[in-house]
């Protein structure tokens, strides 16, 4: 393992007060995630999610007497995908290693995982910070291969417990940061990013409702300037929000008691959202030892170079390189471009959109109208009722001057609810601008006539031209093109 | 034919062949003999419905003209293989009640080449012993006797089902394992012939684990002809054991016979140990100069780090087996003693479950993997490993073909002789034998010759990796120079 470095500056923004003065929040991340893959990673048992108790385990999964673990190419495939869409370093030869522990749902007495060499090294994960602003990268140590664990039932019988083998030996990539992290939002900000790497690469589907993506968080706070100070372990946070309330309640406690002239133990400790604590699961001096060893029915992991590239070659266009793309080639903010490339399906529906049209307008679309909409009704896009050919006619109709951008709302919502092609319901309906300068004319005319007082006003001061527009937008439905009416009334009222 | 049991398992294939037997004859007979040396104690559980249902479908495959290698031949299984259906418990309490839902990879390619199964063989508890003394079953007795005394002997361990039923004429040959030398030193004892092949020749899959760097099948049988025609039965790549090796099985049985004129045979000083008989050194010799008879060139050899394989082997055994045995804890299938929580469920059922000798080597094992003593056990012991396996490379880079050892440091001793106040006792008995398990090496054991007090003594022939033809060739020169040893006739 390599020597701890502090990779970061001090930013006296992102510190917390105390009552003594300013704390520093050092975090760093321990991720498992779930390969996605059909089998186990040592065995051909289904990793389907769901299905009745102990109905995916195969014999090596029960670790019956004379069952051998055999690995599974797709999740050292998967391994390698994830490590080079962390741009770390893929090691071509890595060890399994047995972690030795007793538990019910643990079969083997022990849980195959890789300790001394990992599949995947060093590695970084560049992270934007929506709310602060600006930019952090966080270091990645290692990347390893795991089996996870079965599950104990202990509410279905009054004095028993039960045990379900279906995760047990699912394949978990242990994503390991560097203690590069200073505060909740980056802690939530990084694990958003590499949610999203994951599921960009096809690695993991990230879905931590079904633990398919869970945290240890190491927390530690320090005065400013300072080294390190001790860490505590905060165990299997399994949502975004809870990470970033882990770390705050976390900090909290750990600062009040270091104010208070004591020390903190380093201990492994379990966060609580319902009361809002965390709570200490076992100390250093309570921690197993776990006998790690090389698995002995395992032969070294190797794979040559020329298996990498070629895993390499076929990797998907990744997060940060889509969202230069999205601003170099469609001149979108860096903003509206992270907003875009969260994820892979939105980025795609955007550049469906986008294709052969004003990159911004269709951003804009894409972003306010459409994710507004989809937000609301708790869908994505990849249910959108909308479809890309759908909201590329209703940004075509606005960019050729056939509606307005107000009607285009009004359309949009037909479409959302109707259905239809756009240009065939603005004829059908209607909805068509008016540029014909004759009837804009001839209402800017009505307006004036009607009221003679307002047009001293607006001579005097001419920013009240924008009540004249209201009325004659009025009077034409809200198609009259708004342009040409502030063209006409400014000639009519000579301002 | 006199009696069909005192057939060698080629005689009984060649008989069959002929039709001047039957499986089902042969098979009665064993059947037969069985039931009269259940006071042996070699059978844990004998299965003569599925004997003589599988003697009857190969009958009908003779008859047609069909059949695989083992068509028809009954063999004895060590109660390590698991055998669908067929209560399987490797000696051990824990196990008492395991019945497995498959096949052991070795044994399922016993039955696909038309071997009949007489039932399952007692070992050493986890293969965990020298002299089968440790199975939860009790001991087993060897047939033979020292001349003029009615004293039980061990038949060596921990294949000591196998080795006493061999040798007793319980069965044809029988499948065994060697994890630091369980196949080669019973075989040494009771004037039987085994083989523990390279590391990798055979898969391990399906049989209980004791220490999974080391384990090997391998069978026993009576003679050098016997063994290879097991092997290649058992032997093979499988995909489910990555620690198999992809490697084509060659025909064992052609190596038998075949002229070792020009070997280079290797006689490493180390292994002339200190106190060890004088009888034993002599038999060494004659057995060299057996070799020399047949035109082999016998050259000294130094495997300078012989001394640490014994105290390295059983630190890297134990670690392995303390992790390997942590699936018994009483969860999901074998023995459970209720306890009022998790953890007391767990301490009951394992204290209950292992004898004195597991629960030894579970707790030597936790203890070198441990925080602070890895790395001056169990690394070290990986180190010397290294050095014993570099040892052996040297000495074939010098072109030695096989290394000729003794097998063992005596002849069989009594029942409950050994080990009882000291276990180094007892494990001085692999001393020979450790050696090739932890370089992963091919090693036979061929009788050649008796001791004073009338009992079997063995030799040990090494081979190079997956080079076992070589130590057929030169086992067969020594059987035949030897003469086939006379089994002891029944008393039991």
């Amino acid at each position: 393992m390599n020597a701890i470095v502090d990779s970061r500056t001090l930013d006296p923004k992102k510190l917390i007060k105390g009552a003594t003065g300013d704390w520093e929040i050092v975090v760093g991340m321990e991720i498992h995630a779930q390969v996605t893959s059909k089998s186990k990673l040592f065995s051909g048992a289904s990793t389907e999610f769901g299905g009745e108790p102990n109905d995916h385990v195969s014999l090596v999964d029960a670790a019956m007497p004379g069952m051998l673990p055999v690995i599974n190419e797709e999740c050292v495939k998967q391994a390698i995908r994830t490590g080079l869409g962390l741009k770390a370093q893929v090691n071509l030869r890595s060890t399994f290693d047995r972690k030795n522990y007793f538990y019910p749902d643990l079969p083997q007495g022990y849980q195959i995982s890789q300790y001394k060499s990992p599949i995947v090294g060093e590695g970084e994960v560049v992270v934007d910070l929506p709310e602060s602003g600006g930019q952090i990268t966080v270091g990645i140590e290692r990347l390893h291969l795991e089996q996870d664990a079965g599950k104990s039932l202990h509410d279905q019988h009054p004095t028993m417990s039960f045990v379900d083998l279906n995760r047990s030996g699912v394949a978990l990539m242990e994503i390991v940061s560097k203690p590069d992290i200073r505060s909740s939002e980056e802690a939530r900000a990084y694990v958003t990013k590499l949610r999203t790497i994951l599921r960009y690469l096809g690695t993991c589907d990230g879905d931590m409702e079904k633990g398919s993506l869970r945290a240890d968080v190491n927390v530690s706070v320090r005065r400013p300037g300072e080294p390190f100070g001790t860490r505590c372990e905060i165990k299997n946070v399994n949502s975004i929000r809870f990470i970033g309330q882990a770390i705050e309640t976390e900090a909290r406690r750990q600062i009040g008691i270091l104010e208070d002239g004591g020390a903190i133990d380093q201990e492994t400790r379990l966060f609580d959202p319902s009361r809002g604590e965390t709570r200490s699961m076992r100390s250093k001096e309570e921690a197993h030892d776990y006998r790690y060893f090389p698995d002995p029915d395992l032969l070294p992991l190797e794979f040559d170079q020329a298996y990498v590239d070629a895993l390499a070659q076929h990797l998907p266009e990744l997060p940060d390189a889509k969202k230069a793309r999205f601003i170099a080639d469609y001149g979108l903010s860096p903003y509206d471009a992270g907003v875009l490339v969260a994820e892979q399906e939105q980025a795609a529906y955007f550049e469906a959109v986008a294709k052969g049209r004003d990159g911004k307008a269709a951003a804009n679309w894409v972003i306010n109208e459409l994710f507004g909409r989809l937000n609301k009704e708790g869908k994505d896009v990849t249910t959108s009722p909308v479809s890309p050919a759908q909201l590329g006619g209703i940004v075509d109709l606005i960019g050729e001057g056939v509606i307005s951008g107000k009607i285009a709302k009004d359309l949009f919502e037909i479409v959302w609810t109707e259905g239809g092609d756009p240009r065939e319901l603005v004829e059908s309906r209607g909805m068509k601008q008016v540029t014909d300068t004759g009837a804009i004319e001839a209402a800017v005319d009505a307006v004036i006539a009607a009221n003679p007082d307002k047009v001293a006003q607006a001579q005097a001061k001419p920013t009240m031209i924008g009540w004249f527009v209201g009325q004659v937008m009025k009077q034409s439905g809200g198609k009259a093109n708004p342009q040409a009416v502030n063209d006409i009334l400014k000639a009519k009222l000579g301002i | 034919m006199t009696d069909l049991t005192d057939l060698t398992l080629a005689e009984a294939r060649d008989a069959l062949k002929a039709k001047q037997a039957s499986s089902t004859e042969i098979t009665g007979a064993f059947l037969k003999a069985m039931e009269a040396a259940r006071g042996l104690n070699a059978y844990v559980l004998e299965t003569p419905e599925q004997a003589l249902a599988m003697a009857k479908a190969s009958d009908e495959k003779l008859a047609r003209g069909q059949g695989g290698a083992l068509e028809g031949l009954p063999l004895g299984i060590k109660d390590l293989y698991a055998t669908k259906g067929v209560r399987t418990t490797a000696g051990s309490n824990i196990l008492c009640n395991f019945v497995p839902a498959y096949e052991s990879t070795v044994t399922s390619q016993l039955w696909r080449d038309g071997a009949v199964m007489l039932g399952k063989l007692n070992n050493d508890e986890f293969a965990m012993g020298s002299s089968n003394e440790t199975s939860a079953f009790g001991p087993v007795s060897s047939p033979w006797r020292r001349e003029g005394s009615n004293a039980a002997l061990v038949p060596g361990g921990s294949s000591g089902g196998s080795s006493s039923a061999v040798a007793a004429r319980l069965c044809l040959g029988a499948t065994a394992t060697d994890t630091g030398g369980s196949i080669r030193q019973p075989a040494a004892f009771t004037g039987t012939v085994g083989i523990k092949p390279t590391y990798g020749r055979c898969s391990r899959w399906g049989i209980v684990a004791f220490a999974s760097s080391l384990d090997q099948a391998g069978p026993i049988a009576r003679t050098v002809r016997d063994n290879a025609i097991l092997l290649r039965s058992m032997a093979g790549h499988d995909p489910k054991d990555t620690t198999s090796v992809d490697i084509a099985v060659p025909d064992y049985e052609a190596a038998v016979g075949r002229s070792i004129k020009g070997m280079k045979i290797g006689i490493p000083k180390e292994y002339r140990v200190d106190g060890m008989p004088a009888e034993i050194e002599a038999l060494w010799g004659k057995g060299a100069e057996w070799l020399k008879a047949a035109g082999a060139e016998l050259v000294d050899v130094s495997l300078p780090h012989t001394k640490y394989a014994l105290p390295a082997y059983y630190i890297v055994a134990p670690a392995e087996a303390s992790s390997n045995l942590a699936r018994y804890d009483g969860v999901r299938y074998g023995l459970r003693v209720p306890g009022k929580d998790i953890q007391e469920m767990y301490e009951k059922t394992r204290a209950a479950g292992f004898g004195k000798e597991v629960r030894r080597r579970i707790m030597i094992g936790a203890y070198v993997l441990s925080a602070g003593y890895y790395d001056a056990y169990y690394v070290k012991a990986q180190k010397i490993r290294t050095l014993i396996k570099r040892d052996f490379e040297e000495v074939y880079a010098q072109g030695v073909h096989a290394i000729l050892t003794p097998a063992t440091p005596s002849a069989a001793f009594g029942i409950g002789e050994k080990g009882g106040a000291d276990p180094v006792e007892m494990y001085l008995n692999d001393v020979f034998t450790v050696t090739v398990n932890m370089a992963g090496l091919p090693g036979i054991a061929v009788p050649a010759g008796l001791s004073s007090e009338g009992l079997p003594l063995g030799l040990q022939l090494i081979g190079r990796p997956f080079d076992e033809e070589t130590l057929f060739s030169v086992a067969e020169v020594i059987e035949q120079a030897a003469g086939r040893t006379r089994l002891p006739d029944a008393w039991w």
